[in-house]
């Protein structure tokens, strides 16, 4: 029989290039083969032994924005929709360390996220919300110690116990310089307030993750699967390495750590990406870093679909890119989730598109059956194949950023700001060429006008958010924060831990911007070299 | 224009983070044959306005995700026509929703690009607009 000519002359992977065969057989793993099970080292498969025989994943929407009362009454929503924890998003004058009212803040207030200026703003934010039972991220990362001293001290107030709270602060600022771009202060300095709040939670906090790795803004800038995977392990390896620079031992904080990762399109790539990962920081934890505990070789992540995967363009189309994405998550066993609405290309999600993107876990979590069995794809040969050679790139680009000196290094070097960029860039050329088909973008395509109700931020909000901040520093009592802030900057200047000073100084009502201003003296203003 | 190369200059004004489009179009305009200042992100206006000047661009490409547009483009664009009589293009992008785009268009924004805008049709869209301003 004649043999019929294939579709394309090659196929390849979008990892890394590499061609892939027609078929993969057990000589494409051999030696290479993982026979771990579930809950055992390297823990490839799954970290826990039952997946999610014993508990689902945690459903966790990605919320915040406009005022506190505003973004009060979505988190209460979500919870009414089966949202079991909350996430936190800060609008950027919060997340870059100014008050609503500084003028870097202007058409910002309210705009990404939800405005919170002082103690006051956290505590309304969590309104009728018992901060000791449930579980709250907050992507927050420069002035992370700030925010969770507003945390902490919010919760006080509520009658719950410091030590029992759960949640996660991001707190991650070699992403920030990789590529999400929220930093503050220069790489150094940012390495001891991490490190601060990271030594304040082992002591204090034993339920709260001090440090989450993230990796979903480097491959939302545009890096491959492998450098996402590589350079979120390279900055892990630097977390840990400062930790241990301080005289803490790895067993007593690495358990703390998690992960936030991207799930892109390519299903089987991305449950490869998730396996691989598993396994490299496993192995890193034992062999390099010496740790015993089981816990601190776990890789505990959580992921949130890549928004830049969304189009405007048949914004409806994005509901199936999330189901596919959702589902590569859960064929891999992550232990939180995030599901882009479809919306999220044009504006912050309308309700509508969030109860559908919630709807989409619950449907792949109650009728697909996939969550049944743990890790369904392991032994398929070219799945094995595929975490192995991801493996391989995630290593030789470790070994690349350990000869720099470390990732804190290579990003000052823009070493990894570089490779980001280029890999961005490549993929751009290759979807206006048309290789790259991006359904109803640049195949597909229909003319239909776009017509959805979105969510609109009112004006009004900034406005309102200024007046609530002008009013609160006229009524507090001033000398108690003049005399907290000069402390702070006692405590800054010094080696001890700034956290005990702030969660003092933020009861006193000093604002973010305030104690952000203090930080910024002490410790100067990064600004990047603008790299291309 | 002929022999002479297009001078542009593409910035974040705001505190948007989310440069992955900047830069890419960075490249792409350098990659069509035009001189490119990135002048980078969390940028004032003011900061902005001065480049431009000082650089002597033909065309400013602004871009932002965070929902500031209606606060920073209009801005940037009046306090460059207040510094300098040249008639330069200011063309944006970024997460734009479309009712908004009429209020750019009116303070001088002579188009606005969404998500997913091909890079060549930006630099042809630089090119036909300024040869049509040079005639």
């Amino acid at each position: 029989m004649k043999e019929e000519q294939e579709r394309k002359k090659e196929f390849r992977t979008t990892v890394d290039g590499t061609v892939v065969k027609r078929v993969y057989t057990q000589a494409d793993v051999n030696g290479g083969l993982d026979t771990s099970l579930p809950g055992e080292y390297p823990y490839t498969r799954n970290i826990w032994p039952a997946g999610y025989r014993t508990r689902l994943w945690t459903v966790r929407q990605y919320s915040g924005f406009a005022t506190v009362e505003e973004s009060n009454k979505r988190y209460k929503f979500l919870y009414q929709q089966g949202n079991t924890g909350f996430s936190v998003a800060f609008h950027l004058p919060t997340q870059i360390g100014y008050d609503s009212d500084h003028p870097m803040a202007a058409g910002e207030v309210g705009r990404c996220g939800v405005a919170i200026d002082s103690l006051a703003d956290m505590e309304r934010l969590w309104d009728g919300i018992p901060l000791a039972e449930v579980s709250t991220s907050m992507t927050i990362n420069a002035t992370a110690p700030i925010i969770l001293a507003m945390y902490i001290a919010a919760a006080e107030k509520q009658g719950a116990d410091p030590r029992k709270l759960r949640g996660t602060v991001q707190n991650d600022l070699l992403k920030e310089f990789c590529a999400r771009n929220t930093y503050i202060f220069n790489p150094d300095a940012s390495m001891r307030l991490i490190t601060d709040l990271c030594a304040y939670c082992a002591e204090n906090m034993p339920e709260w993750n001090s440090l989450s790795i993230c990796s979903y803004h480097i491959r939302e800038a545009g890096a491959t699967a492998i450098q996402e995977a590589a350079f979120c392990l390279a900055d892990g390896i630097a977390y840990v390495e400062a930790m241990l620079r301080r005289g803490l031992p790895v067993d007593s904080f690495a358990p703390r750590f998690s992960f936030m990762l991207a799930c892109n399109m390519n299903l089987l790539e991305e449950v490869a990406k998730f396996r691989a990962m598993r396994r490299t920081w496993a192995k890193l934890m034992k062999e390099r870093f010496g740790a015993r505990d089981p816990r601190s070789m776990m890789f505990r992540f959580h992921v949130q679909n890549d928004g830049a995967t969304s189009t405007a363009q048949q914004p409806l189309n994005n509901i199936i890119r999330t189901t596919i994405e959702a589902l590569a998550c859960v064929l891999s066993g992550c232990q939180s989730l995030c599901t882009t609405s479809y919306d999220e290309a044009l504006a912050l999600p309308s309700e509508e598109a969030v109860q559908i993107a919630i709807r989409t876990q619950q449907i792949i979590a109650y009728e697909s059956g996939v969550a049944d069995t743990v890790d369904p794809l392991g032994g398929s040969h070219y799945v094995e194949w595929l975490t192995n050679h991801i493996e391989e790139g995630i290593r030789d680009y470790i070994a690349k950023i350990d000869a720099m000196g470390g990732a804190l290094e290579a990003v000052k070097q823009g070493y990894i700001q570089k490779e980001i960029a280029r890999s961005a860039y490549d993929y751009q050329k290759a979807v206006d060429s048309g290789e790259q088909v991006v359904v109803g973008l640049n195949k597909f395509t229909t003319d239909e006008k776009v017509n959805l109700s979105l969510l609109e931020i009112p004006e009004e909000v900034e406005r309102k958010q200024i007046e609530r901040v002008r009013k609160l520093r006229a009524e507090r009592d001033n000398a108690a924060v003049q005399e907290a802030l000069a402390e702070v900057r006692r405590v800054a200047e010094s080696n001890e831990n700034v956290m005990p000073v702030l969660i003092k100084a933020v009861k006193t009502c000093a604002t973010l911007g305030e104690l952000a201003d203090v930080f910024r003296s002490v410790f100067g203003e990064y600004r990047e070299p603008n790299i291309l | 224009m002929p022999g002479k190369r297009i001078r542009v200059l593409i910035a974040k004004p705001g505190l948007d983070g989310h440069d992955r489009g900047a830069k890419a179009i960075a490249r792409g305009l350098r990659d069509a044959g035009m001189e490119v200042i990135y002048l980078g992100l969390r940028l004032t206006p003011e900061q902005i306005a001065e480049a431009v000047v000082q650089e002597d661009v033909d065309a400013v490409g602004l871009s932002c995700l965070s929902g500031a547009h209606l606060t920073v483009f209009p801005k940037t664009v009046k306090l460059v026509r207040e510094k300098t009589s040249k008639d330069i293009l200011f063309v944006g992008g970024g997460i734009i929703p479309e009712k908004d785009i009429p209020r750019l268009r009116e303070a001088g924004f002579a188009w606005i690009f969404g998500p997913g805008a091909p890079l060549p049709e930006i630099s042809e869209f630089i090119k036909t607009s300024l040869e049509k301003r040079a005639a």
